[in-house]
Parts: structure tokens; C-alpha cells; sequence
């Protein structure tokens, strides 16, 4: 693949901030949007937009065919063995919180046990803390090593026979390590607990195959992939979905309504009230088609090589700390510089027209885990090139400078 | 965009040598204020007697303009009256809204003028200003 002909099909890319070219180094954020899939936005509101699953007319029917259509298409893209258990949600958030509500009080008891890793995004940590408290379940932490992995010994040593969740992250949004959730799955099951898998900084990067991975839960967003904010998705087992209860009501999830009680709808819809993200779910279709035309294990090998690049020219400058594992199959660069806080860095960063994150990317236990109040992040895409890299790196020692 | 306009060589001086930084021995008003979105924090402590603020000090942590605007604030605030430190929160309130502004009280606080062009570092320099309203609002 060539990064920089990709980088020609994002509009915004295009474009000049402060003076300078922009280098986007916040992917890991949101990412930037190519032009089929604004396209494919624009074409839906301009030809087919109408509500789905009830109009007679031609767009009611089109508009169904698509949202239904693009379902099928997330169902392909991670290996899903039925189209119904692909949930649209708002996003990762949305989708975990849909797990630990519907799915969490029907399991756990007090004396039950929920495991996570304290590197967890804060979506894939309170809705569990959350869940504990109100169940009487206890929150129960493996531990990490010291560059922040995952050892499957902690991993069994953590999960017992009380145990009825765990859930991980498959990719770290600070560390840029990869959990083996599938050997994590399998200890989980053998303890009788489910897997739940937050894919938000997978999904986008890698070849996901949730048959494989045989977790039992797993959520994304969409804008973290080249499609528009407000979709995401939950996948779930057709038999776990299937056991449990909606947890939102209105329109568009009844079978049959009642004046003092109703039926649901059958699966995918019974979790879908109100209407739809038609519109994210066309725009997730036509990043999945994008994406894919590229190749996943193409655009992972490309990050993998910018990942061992990115860590090759910022040990070189002095006074950086660099949190993670020095190997890496994550396009993620965690980092401090001595004496510039992050904030500042950004903001001279910016200054030449890098974007980077600052602060602590919604991962506070993790920030105190790595005794840092914030931290700077530089996250790599399909469209970004060593040259971003180079930019990176020269802005940085001018940063150190400036405020020398 | 110029950096020099953001990072004055006042606000540098502040942030590298910062004013009333540390805490009171004993038990006095205390302000723990945090930037959930950033990761900022601010602990501030007053000495308040009738109505009058008499020492002030910060710890924290955070970039060299919520630190900096700290340094400057209780160095500002000392020896003020209440009516009159909310009036000058209100004055720097202005200064990151763009307006032209003069702080007689301490002229270095103008340096930080050149964070109205920066939105996003806006709640860097006011943590420390909310903190001291809070402060006074609880006294």
C-alpha cells in the first residue's frame, strides 16, 4: 500500500494548520474520513434517506435495504456467524453499557466477581464499577507487568469459579500492547464467565475474527475506523443476546403493544428503539469496503513498521519517556518529555501543525498505574507515512528547546 | 499562530519560579479543584480574616499555563477583600474572553492575555481563578 496516494483520498488531510502541512497524529481519537464515505453520506441523504422497517413507499424501502445491508457487512467484516447479532449502537460506550445493564444483574449476585485490567478505558471500567455496586459484585483487577502487558498467569490467578465477566480491552488506547483475549476468553469460559472485548482500538487496525477470538461480547465505534461519529456496534452471541432484555423502549423494538405491557421484537431490533443511525450505519458499510479494499493485515503491517519507526526516532531524543512495551504491533506512541508537560507539547506541537493528544486519554487508574498526572500521544493511521514521523520528532526537540 | 504570544517570558518565569507554592502548616481553607478533561489540579489554600484574604498558596500539577496562572493569581489576591478578589476573577474572565483588560493589581496577570488565542489551553488559566471563587464562596 502507498500511504501517501491514501492520504489523497481524505479531504482534510489537504490542508494547511498554522502555516504548516498537517500531520494528523490523533487517530487513536477519532480518524479522519475518506472520501467514499462521504460520498456514501451524501448519497443516502440526497437519494434515499427515509425511516426504515415501516414505509411502503420506495425510500422507506431503500433506506432499509441499506441500514439492513450494512449490518450484513459488519456481520462479514469480524466473522460473525449470524447477521442478528450485530447491534447498532452510538458506539463503543453505548455498547459496553448495553452488556453491563442488560446482560450484568441477570448473572451477578454478591459474592460474584466482575475482572478487568486496570488499563482499561474508562467505558470498559465503570460501567462495570457501576454494575458492582449495584449488584454487590466485586470489581477485581489482574495485574499488569511493568510494561503495562497482560501474563496469562495473573489472568488465572484473578478468575475463579466466582466469576462471571471479564472484560479487556483487546488493544490498549495508552500502551499500544495487544491482550491475548483469545487465550483470556478461554480461561474466562472455563470458569463459567462470559468475555466481554472492548475492540474500539482493534477493529479499526487489524483482522478481527470474533469466531475465533470466541469472546462473547465485542464493541467498536465507528469513527475510529473512517466512519462517522454517533455508530458503533455490539456483537453478542446469538444465545446470550437472545436471553436478555432490552434495556431502551419506544419505537421500533415492540412486537406487540398493550396498554399495560408489550411484546419485543426478535433480535438484532429488540435493541435498537428508537430510529436508527441510518445514516453511520451506510457511512460504517462504506469504511468497512474501503478498509477492506486495502487489506486489514496490509494497513496493521503498515502501522507495525511506522509503530517500530515512531520508537526508533523518539529514543533518540533526550529527556523522553516512552510507556509500553518497546516492541509493538500498535500504531501508538505513548510519551513524556522531561520538564514539558504534556499540554505544552501539544500546543507547540500544534503551533507546526502536528496533532497529537494530551492529558489523560480517559484512562485515569492507568495514569496513576504509570505515576503520570497526563501523558502525550502520537496514534498512526492507514494514511500517515515516516515523514509524519520525521515531523514528529523534529517538532518534539523543538518543543524541549523552547522551553529549555 | 505565535508561540511567543502563548508562552511569555513572564509566564515562563512564573511557572519556573513559582510564587507561594506549597502549603500551610496548619489547618486552613483548602480548594482541591481538578480539569477532568486534562488532567490539571489545583490545591488551593487561603487564610481569610474579616472578609480580607490574607496569604494564599498552591499546589499542583499541571502545564506551565494553569501552574503559572496560579503563581500569578495568589501573589495577585493577597491582601485583597473578597468583593475585590471576585472582581478581579471577573477581570481575568474578561482577559480570556479578549478583552483589553488592566490589572494594576499585578500587571504580570496580562501576560496571560495571549491564551484567548488558544482556546483550548482557556481552562488552563482559569482553574487556579475558579479555584479562588470556590475558596471564597465556602469561607
Amino acid at each position: 500500500m502507498n500511504p501517501a496516494l491514501i492520504k489523497e483520498q481524505f479531504p482534510i488531510l489537504n490542508q494547511e494548520i498554522n502555516g504548516h502541512p498537517l500531520v494528523y497524529l490523533d487517530s487513536a481519537a477519532s480518524s479522519q474520513k475518506p472520501r467514499k464515505v462521504l460520498d456514501a453520506l451524501k448519497h443516502y441523504y440526497e437519494w434515499d434517506n427515509a425511516n426504515v422497517h415501516r414505509g411502503v413507499h420506495t425510500l422507506g424501502s431503500r433506506a432499509t435495504d441499506d441500514y439492513e445491508s450494512a449490518r450484513e457487512r459488519v456481520a462479514r467484516f469480524i466473522g460473525a456467524k449470524h447477521t442478528e447479532e450485530i447491534i447498532f449502537t452510538r458506539g463503543t460506550t453505548t455498547a459496553i453499557n448495553l452488556v453491563a445493564s442488560s446482560y450484568g444483574p441477570s448473572v451477578l449476585g454478591e459474592g460474584d466477581e466482575i475482572v478487568i485490567t486496570p488499563m482499561e478505558h474508562h467505558s470498559n471500567l465503570i460501567p462495570w464499577q457501576q454494575l458492582a455496586l449495584k449488584t454487590g459484585a466485586a470489581l477485581k483487577y489482574i495485574p499488569l507487568q511493568p510494561d503495562g502487558s497482560v501474563k496469562l498467569a495473573d489472568v488465572e490467578n484473578t478468575v475463579t469459579s466466582k466469576t462471571k465477566i471479564v472484560a479487556m480491552a483487546y488493544v490498549s488506547n495508552v500502551l499500544g500492547v495487544v491482550n491475548p483475549v483469545k487465550q483470556i476468553a478461554e480461561i474466562a469460559h472455563r470458569h463459567g464467565a462470559v468475555m466481554v472485548v472492548d475492540g474500539a482500538q482493534s477493529t479499526p487496525h487489524m483482522k478481527v475474527d470474533v469466531q475465533d477470538l470466541d469472546c462473547d461480547f465485542y464493541a467498536f465505534s465507528g469513527h475510529k475506523m473512517c466512519a462517522p461519529t454517533g455508530i458503533g456496534v455490539l456483537y453478542g452471541k446469538k444465545r446470550l443476546l437472545e436471553a436478555m432484555e432490552p434495556i431502551e423502549f419506544g419505537g421500533e423494538m415492540i412486537d406487540d403493544v398493550g396498554m399495560y405491557e408489550s411484546t419485543w421484537k426478535e433480535l438484532p431490533y429488540k435493541f435498537e428503539g428508537g430510529t436508527p443511525i441510518i445514516a453511520g450505519a451506510v457511512g460504517l458499510a462504506a469504511a468497512i469496503d474501503f478498509l477492506e479494499e486495502i487489506g486489514m493485515d496490509e494497513i496493521h503491517r503498515h502501522e507495525t513498521k511506522l509503530a517500530a519507526y515512531s520508537i526508533e526516532r523518539l529514543s533518540e531524543i533526550e529527556g523522553i519517556s516512552i510507556y509500553g512495551p518497546r516492541e509493538r504491533e500498535v500504531g501508538l506512541i505513548t510519551f513524556n518529555l522531561d520538564d514539558v508537560h504534556p499540554h505544552d507539547v501539544a500546543t507547540v506541537l500544534d503551533a507546526s501543525g502536528i496533532a497529537i493528544r494530551a492529558g489523560h486519554h480517559c484512562c485515569q487508574p492507568l495514569m496513576r498505574w504509570l505515576e503520570a498526572s497526563a501523558t502525550a500521544r502520537a496514534s498512526f493511521y492507514l494514511y500517515n507515512t515516516e515523514e509524519d514521523i520525521d515531523r514528529l520528532a523534529d517538532a518534539l526537540i523543538q518543543a524541549k528547546e523552547y522551553f529549555k | 499562530m505565535q508561540l511567543d504570544d502563548l508562552y511569555r517570558r513572564v509566564i515562563m518565569d512564573h511557572y519556573k519560579n513559582p510564587r507561594n507554592r506549597g502549603k500551610f502548616d496548619n489547618d486552613v481553607l483548602t480548594v482541591d479543584l481538578n480539569n477532568p478533561t486534562c488532567g490539571d489540579r489545583i490545591s488551593l489554600q487561603l487564610i481569610v480574616e474579616d472578609g480580607i484574604v490574607k496569604d494564599a498558596r498552591f499546589t499542583g500539577e499541571g502545564c506551565s499555563i494553569s501552574m503559572s496562572s496560579a503563581s500569578m493569581m495568589t501573589e495577585a489576591v493577597k491582601g485583597l477583600t473578597f468583593e475585590h478578589a471576585l472582581q478581579l476573577a471577573d477581570r481575568f474572565s474578561s482577559l480570556m474572553k479578549g478583552e483589553d483588560v488592566q490589572f494594576d493589581e499585578l500587571e504580570d496577570i496580562e501576560a496571560l492575555s495571549g491564551v484567548n488565542k488558544f482556546p483550548a489551553r482557556i481552562k488552563c488559566a482559569t482553574l487556579a481563578w475558579n479555584a479562588l471563587k470556590k475558596g471564597i464562596q465556602e469561607s
